[in-house]
């Protein structure tokens, strides 16, 4: 598809000082807030039913990172997640698997023993989460530790602070050394923690630092903020994903995180997907859903679908 | 592209609208049989189904409906302006409320996405009625001195592309200011106005102050030219315009032209791309591109051409053109055979003169008047395509390298009535709007209507405004 496509070498050559990065950055196009909210919204008037519904409500569970990141996470608790994640509807084995189950670094052997041979992905968030505020080896030693313990994704967060400051080198230079640490045993998403980054030219620039240095995933938050996923920024992740393609050949993921709760808003998103990236990315290796409460609303429409009833909060599971 | 996730289809009900089979003038209040007994057919322009059959307005009739709304005027015009506004409000909240149905009806009869007609047409033609409501009075600080006085039966014209919307821009800043009305819809599309007429008795509004007379060019010639006529007030076609600017010439009407256009939308290098992209789209391909300030001529600077084109044409591609009542149709019909025969020979003629035509794959229903979105490159200033308002989904492109040359092209044309500037530079959307000979210039962002702002156009696209503060003064003595 693309024709212009600038050589690989030509956007390597953009990292090559801060400077460079810098100007690469801010060279990207320009982003209209209010045609890009407007753009989000329209796509969220897709009327989406029946088959269509159906498939999609699939889709978006066999999208779903199951995640607990809470202080309070304890083995038992990661045990009935990972249990959740493989059979999400124990009324109904045709429900699919969730992508993944998504806990803190400590408890990815548990994770890792709960979802053993079912396909679920155990990811970990290393990396100093959520503020991402370490010393690199501090970082580094804790996305080892997470990979060591068996972890297949790993969600970084980055530094924001130095992100804002315009040290994007920095940055650059912390997703690959991470990246690096992942090897070629866990995949990387990259969270920017849209939210602090405030602006959506920043949100494009980090989508491109992150694709830059290597992220298989660019992630939009940790749900640890006010702000986390939304369809405009989402919307703006898909397309920079979309056009990094485009240049490069090279497909990146992307996980919208934190604050999608119903069925009708993932369906949105999915919509947002399959209109903007595109098809190749509607499945889970290359589109996510960072939510813990999303799941059980997506089994309650299933349940809805096949038997014509709402059964209420009781019909499934509470982890 | 074939996609895994198809959307179902999700139409909306026809049930919430009921078309009766046939339908008279509204006169005086009343629907009455055309005085010659004379009839025509309204067909929905996506199945070529026969809604209903309406009485045809002659001169007969345009005379009994001037004489009525000339008996109106005296006690309408007499009200106090807060007893006209609280009728207007009546009919804005009714609009309102009947919204969905009337939603419905206009994309039966128009052949435009109920998408258009919910999100767009319907909450402006509620919001026009409550904007001029609240100027009712407040005539006299409206900047026109003390006590403006209306000028008495206006005399309008409206066209098919947005039916009810224009009857709204027509109707309710007359109303406001204190005129009477005799009102002709476009003979593919008369049923909203039909309905309005209904919604007017629904209001209590009193009889003659509203007419409604659905008919031909003949009835609109004779409407215009009808002595007991004040103003006149026209959307339409730039030919017509002047044929009724001749009309009028002399006699001591008023007149408001709201005619053609081929809008330039500028896009520069600094644009922010993808939103420009939609910019493009809502601006040449809302409505099917049956919109008179349509942005039917692209401006690309030359450094981007190619990188928007092929997002242009992948964002085409995802276009859903088909059953306009589908909720997620974006493309409907053609409104009338007519109008899809004059898009052909004018696309036809892009090709014969070299221009690149180029289609996204898209199937075409089988009956019905349907146009796939059409983008024509190389084209230059001399072509046909780039001059001439083809009134459809065809977006021709061309390409410039500085500020003064897209200045120059987009002015280079005999109408004026929008342009679009894209770029990220503030300083840039200021100068260059300050040159360009449009009524409208939107800048990132493209067929945005709101009824407080003014609309109009230069050159050939006509004279005077409507909306706004602007829109009191062609029905005011002033």
């Amino acid at each position: 598809m693309p024709t212009t496509a600038p050589t690989a070498h030509a956007l390597s050559d953009v990292t090559a000082s801060d400077s460079t990065l810098r100007r690469f950055l801010h060279g990207l196009p320009g982003v209209d807030a209010v045609g890009l909210e407007a753009r989000a919204a329209s796509l969220g008037t897709r009327s989406i039913k029946t088959t269509a519904k159906a498939y999609a409500i699939d889709l978006a569970i066999s999208m779903v990172d199951l995640t607990t990141l809470e202080g309070a996470d304890t083995p038992g608790k990661v045990r009935a997640l990972g249990a959740k994640a493989v059979h999400p509807d124990p009324t109904d084995r045709t429900t699919p698997a969730t992508a993944a189950v998504c806990v803190y670094p400590d408890m990815v052997a548990v994770a890792k023993e709960a979802v053993a041979g079912s396909g679920v992905k155990v990811a970990s968030v290393a990396t100093a989460f959520p503020a991402g505020r370490a010393a690199l080896d501090v970082k580094l030693a804790d996305v080892r530790d997470a990979v060591a313990a068996g972890a297949d994704e790993i969600d970084m967060v980055i530094d924001r602070g130095a992100f804002l400051a315009g040290k994007y080198l920095k940055v650059y230079d912390e997703i690959v050394a991470v990246k690096q640490a992942c090897g070629d045993r866990a995949r990387l998403k990259v969270i920017f923690e849209t939210g602090e980054l405030s602006t959506y030219d920043n949100i494009r620039r980090a989508s491109w630092l992150g694709m830059l240095a290597g992220a298989d995933f660019i992630k939009t938050s940790t749900g640890k903020v006010a702000v986390n996923a939304t369809p405009a920024n989402t919307l703006l992740m898909l397309e920079a994903v979309r056009d990094f393609r485009a240049q490069t050949g090279v497909q990146v993921g992307v996980k919208p995180a934190g604050g999608i709760r119903t069925s009708k808003d993932a369906i949105k998103f999915l919509v947002l997907v399959n209109e903007t990236a595109g098809p190749d990315w509607l499945d889970n290796t290359w589109f996510r859903f960072g939510a813990s409460s999303l799941l059980n609303d997506l089994l309650m429409q299933r349940q809805k679908l096949a038997t014509g009833r709402y059964s209420g909060p009781d019909y499934v599971t509470v982890d | 592209m074939a996609s895994v996730f198809e959307y179902a289809p999700a139409p909306e009900s026809r049930s919430v609208v009921d078309i009766a089979p046939s339908y008279g003038l509204f006169i005086d209040g009343e629907f009455a049989e055309a005085a010659d007994g004379k009839v025509f057919k309204t067909v929905s322009p996506s199945t070529e189904e026969v809604l209903s059959e309406v009485a045809q307005a002659g001169e007969a009739d345009v005379d009994r409906a001037v004489r009525a709304a000339r008996k109106a005027f005296e006690k309408w015009s007499a009200l106090p302006g807060s007893e006209r506004a609280k009728y207007l409000f009546r009919i804005a909240r009714i609009i309102q409320e009947r919204s969905r149905e009337l939603a419905v009806l206009e994309t039966l009869d128009n052949g435009k996405p109920i998408k258009e007609t919910r999100d767009a047409d319907l909450p402006l033609v509620a919001a026009h009625f409550f904007y001029y409501a609240g100027w009712a009075d407040k005539l006299d600080h409206a900047g026109f001195g003390t006590n403006p006085r209306p000028l008495g039966v206006a005399g309008q014209v409206i066209p098919w592309n947005f039916p009810l919307l224009m009857l709204a821009w027509k109707i309710a800043p007359a109303l406001a200011t204190g005129n009477t009305v005799v009102l002709k819809p476009a003979e593919t599309t008369p049923l909203s106005a039909l309905f309005f007429a209904d919604i007017c008795r629904q209001a209590g509004l009193p009889k003659g102050v509203v007419n409604i007379l659905p008919g031909y060019g003949d009835a609109g010639a004779a409407l215009v030219a009808h002595p007991d006529v004040n103003k006149v007030a026209f959307t339409g076609s730039t030919a017509v315009g002047k044929e009724i600017a001749r009309t009028v010439a002399g006699t001591r009407k008023k007149l408001t032209l709201e005619l053609g256009g081929k809008g330039a939308n500028i896009v520069f290098d600094d644009a922010p791309i993808d939103q420009a992209v939609e910019g493009i789209v809502t601006g040449i391909f809302f409505n099917q591109g049956q919109v008179c300030c349509a942005g039917s001529r692209l401006l690309v600077q030359e450094s981007i051409q190619e990188e928007l084109l092929e997002s242009l044409k992948r964002r085409l591609s995802t276009l859903r053109l088909g059953d306009p009542l589908d909720k997620n149709t974006d493309i409907g019909a053609i409104n009338s055979a007519e109008q899809l025969a004059r898009i052909t020979a004018l696309a036809e003629q892009g090709e014969a003169e070299g221009a690149e035509r180029w289609s996204p794959a898209c199937e075409l229903p089988t009956s019905g008047y349907w146009f796939a979105p059409t983008l024509f490159t190389n084209v230059t200033q001399a072509h046909t395509i780039a001059r001439d308002e083809i009134f459809g989904p065809v977006l021709s492109v061309l390409t410039f390298r500085t500020p003064d040359e897209a200045v120059a092209k987009a002015n280079n044309t005999q109408y004026g009535l929008s342009a679009g500037i894209w770029t990220e530079k503030g300083s840039r959307i200021l100068a260059v709007a300050n040159k360009l000979r449009a009524g409208v210039v939107w800048s990132n962002t493209f067929n945005k209507f709101d009824p407080t702002s003014p609309f109009g156009g230069y050159k050939e696209s006509g004279f005077g405004r409507e909306g706004g503060r602007h829109g009191l003064e062609a029905y005011l003595d002033v």
